[in-house]
């Protein structure tokens, strides 16, 4: 019965609702801006790789290697994109 | 009649009532002249509802061709008006509408659907699959592209053209300063095209990686293959971010949102700024399908392998990257500071290192070549050189200093014409020289296939080495007219004798096309040019399951390894294949589409809800649609296969 029992994903599941329960508490309880914005960015970064991760099966099929490059490539050109706008619009405007 | 005012031309001119009848009148011709020879059906079952990657590739290049005679006539009647001072021929307004949809077209409607197409037509053939990997998806993207690119060209005169330049920065394209609905139609109709290409990033990238040969590991892939891989990964990264951006530009224009305002916390620099960082990747889109057609052209002609393969693909690799990280170059003086300006500039002549690098590889290749010069190698020849010009006048422009001089003048569009009609013109050019008898059983002819080259390559230069020259004089883009006390005016005369050559030489292509379909010969064999890879080791005509036999790989080069060193490319027998049905949806939903943006331009809104509606129809409609496909049985295989032998 062990090995029927998806372990991981209840887990997955539980972890994910205490993600949201984390974040929801920046509505419900009185906290600064930076620190509201700390908490749900993280929350929000957390909760977007468990899901990729354990309910999208990414990193279970052989594609492993080509999946991953894509989603770290896309994570640096976001990164990359997001900064340097804010460096040319904002910061040294 | 107050309804039908919206639809009529703001500035109107004879020029424009003569295109509406000709529009008329071709429509006219077409639809009766396929009444008369009873084509109807040869045209829905055949090519409407055809989801075939080699029929898609053709019907890309034939849309492509149009569209580069579109965006010909704009620029042959913008070198016409700027051929003399203070001309008359157009007025502000006209130029403006002219330069903008040049533009447009010229990149989105001629160069994207150019490079897919080949994408289309040889990236499945030389990895030796049977189709793409979502082959009506392939038909959806083609007729996205396809209705995008006709709402487009109707706005000249439904409405009026878009008019505040191919760049359609705010607050110019605002509804304060672009009051027709012209703006409207390029927001719409490019998120349409837009949509079909992310598809195709999407299609290709699966079927590159999933629909290999057996044996044809990623480090032995034809270089058109790479670039194509890469392309297609830039595209599925950068094009989200133009369809985010359209979609909020519509929003400002229609819906009253501030994003690109002066006031109320909009920010209308980051239009410009969005759309460089889409615009960027979207130069290397272009450009790398186009290094790839001159990798296959340089290696087939210099009769060797390519040299520095594993280079040329780390080079590639490298440039994806790094144009991801330049885009600012586009608007170092827009008032950003020395410290974001000097970031830019840095990475932007990083850009130069892998690009000679491929340079170098090319040269190296032909270095120790038996080189053949045929059409498609004359174009390659030219390209270097050419293109070198235009690249080094980029690493003028690169530097943000120096910028300030050159920013916004006539020596930037002279810049980007040398790079664009060398690096991506003259590779379709080649590419379509080199794959026609592929795609059509005979050969053009190459007698005239070279003077074409040679007229284009000299009108190159003719047309837009005068510009630099004008431009480092301080004659500015997108200005409809100059005094004569400016001294502009003998070299932009010249210019124009470019124009009219370059136009000189398209009619000479079309001619070619004439002339060969006429007297070539079609006793050709598969593989006309001796070249080295995959896709010509099918049948002319390709049957339309590609090879009977999957092809079994263990170079970069397998056609020629069986052609010369007793590799056996197809081992086993027939087996029964599994091919896609054909499908009117794509057409269909494509058409809604096109009602969708019509509606949406001129906010019609209970057509665009019914619209709505019927494009969610057609998506259901896939859904619960069982279609499994047909199968060809061995023994149709093997009368196919008897036949084409033999003939």
């Amino acid at each position: 019965m062990r090995e029927l029992f998806p372990a991981k994903q209840v887990m997955g599941f539980v972890f994910s609702l205490v993600l949201t329960a984390v974040a929801l508490l920046v509505y419900f309880l009185d906290m600064s801006f930076t620190t509201g914005m700390t908490i749900l960015l993280i929350t929000a970064f957390v909760q977007a790789g468990l899901q990729l991760v354990v309910f999208m099966h990414a990193g279970e099929t052989k594609d492993k290697g080509a999946i991953y490059t894509n989603i770290y490539y896309g994570l640096i050109i976001a990164l990359v994109t997001i900064f340097g706008t804010l460096l040319t619009m904002v910061w040294d405007m | 009649m107050d309804f039908f005012d919206r639809f009529a031309i703001p500035h109107a001119s004879p020029a424009i009532y003569a295109s509406m009848v000709a529009i008329v009148l071709t429509s006219v011709a077409i639809v009766a002249g396929l009444t008369y020879f009873k084509k109807w059906g040869y045209l829905w079952r055949e090519w409407l509802t055809t989801v075939d990657h080699k029929r898609i590739g053709i019907m890309y290049l034939l849309s492509a061709l149009l569209m580069l005679f579109r965006g010909g006539v704009d620029a042959i009647m913008m070198r016409a008006q700027l051929a003399a001072p203070e001309s008359k021929l157009l007025d502000a307004q006209h130029y403006n509408e002219i330069f903008t949809t040049h533009g447009v077209v010229m990149i989105l409607f001629m160069a994207m659907p150019f490079i897919i197409g080949f994408m289309n037509f040889v990236v499945p053939l030389q990895i030796g699959a049977r189709d793409v990997a979502f082959p009506r998806l392939n038909a959806i993207s083609f007729w996205l592209f396809f209705m995008g690119a006709m709402l487009f060209n109707i706005s000249f005169v439904v409405g009026g053209s878009p008019d505040a330049g191919w760049t359609s920065y705010f607050p110019l394209a605002g509804n304060e300063f672009s009051e027709s609905v012209g703006t409207n139609y390029y927001m719409i109709a490019i998120q349409i095209a837009g949509i079909g290409t992310l598809m195709t990033g999407i299609n290709f990238m699966t079927t590159i990686l999933k629909m290999r040969a057996p044996g044809m590991t990623l480090m032995k892939m034809p270089m058109f293959t790479w670039s194509s891989l890469i392309t297609n990964a830039i595209i599925v990264f950068a094009f989200p971010v133009l369809t985010v951006l359209l979609a909020m530009g519509t929003m400002d224009r229609l819906f009253g949102t501030q994003f690109f305002t002066t006031e109320n916390g909009g920010m209308d620099m980051l239009w410009a700024n969005f759309f460089w960082v889409w615009g960027h990747p979207e130069v290397y889109i272009l450009i790398l399908p186009a290094f790839g057609i001159y990798s296959q052209v340089i290696s087939t002609f210099a009769r060797r392998n390519l040299y520095g393969y594993k280079s040329m693909v780390w080079s590639m690799v490298i440039i994806s990257l790094l144009s991801f990280l330049v885009w600012v170059h586009h608007f170092f003086t827009m008032g950003q500071g020395a410290l974001a300006n000097s970031i830019f500039s840095i990475t932007t002549m990083a850009i130069a290192v892998p690009t000679g690098v491929k340079i170098f590889n090319w040269l190296l290749t032909l270095w120790k070549g038996k080189i053949v010069i045929t059409t498609p190698m004359l174009y390659s020849m030219l390209f270097i050189p050419l293109f070198t010009i235009g690249g080094v006048t980029g690493v003028m422009l690169g530097m943000s200093a120096a910028d300030y001089q050159y920013h916004n003048t006539m020596f930037l569009v002279a810049h980007f014409h040398m790079v664009i009609i060398p690096g991506v013109v003259f590779a379709m050019l080649a590419g379509l020289t080199f794959y026609w008898p592929k795609m059509f059983g005979f050969m053009l002819n190459e007698r005239i296939g070279k003077l074409t080259a040679w007229i284009i390559a000299i009108s190159t230069l003719v047309a837009f080495m005068p510009m630099f020259f004008t431009g480092l004089d301080g004659q500015a883009r997108r200005m409809y007219t100059y005094s004569e006390a400016t001294g502009f005016g003998p070299l932009n005369m010249i210019s124009f004798v470019g124009a009219l050559g370059l136009a000189a030489g398209f009619v000479l292509l079309v001619y070619n096309v004439y002339y060969s379909t006429r007297y070539a010969s079609r006793d050709i064999s598969a593989d006309p040019w001796d070249a080295r890879t995959l896709e010509w080791a099918t049948h002319t005509p390709v049957p339309s399951y590609n090879f009977a036999v999957e092809p079994q790989v263990s170079s970069e080069e397998p056609l020629w390894d069986a052609k010369k060193n007793g590799h056996e490319l197809f081992k086993g027998e027939y087996k029964e294949i599994h091919m896609p049905n054909n499908s009117g949806v794509p057409f269909i939903m494509s058409s809604i589409f096109f009602v969708w943006g019509f509606s949406f331009v001129f906010s019609l809104w209970i057509p665009l809800i019914l619209a709505t509606i019927g494009i969610f129809a057609c998506m259901t409609h896939r859904s619960f649609e069982k279609d499994h496909g047909h199968h060809i049985s061995v023994k149709e295989i093997e009368e196919t296969e008897e036949k084409l032998r033999g003939a």
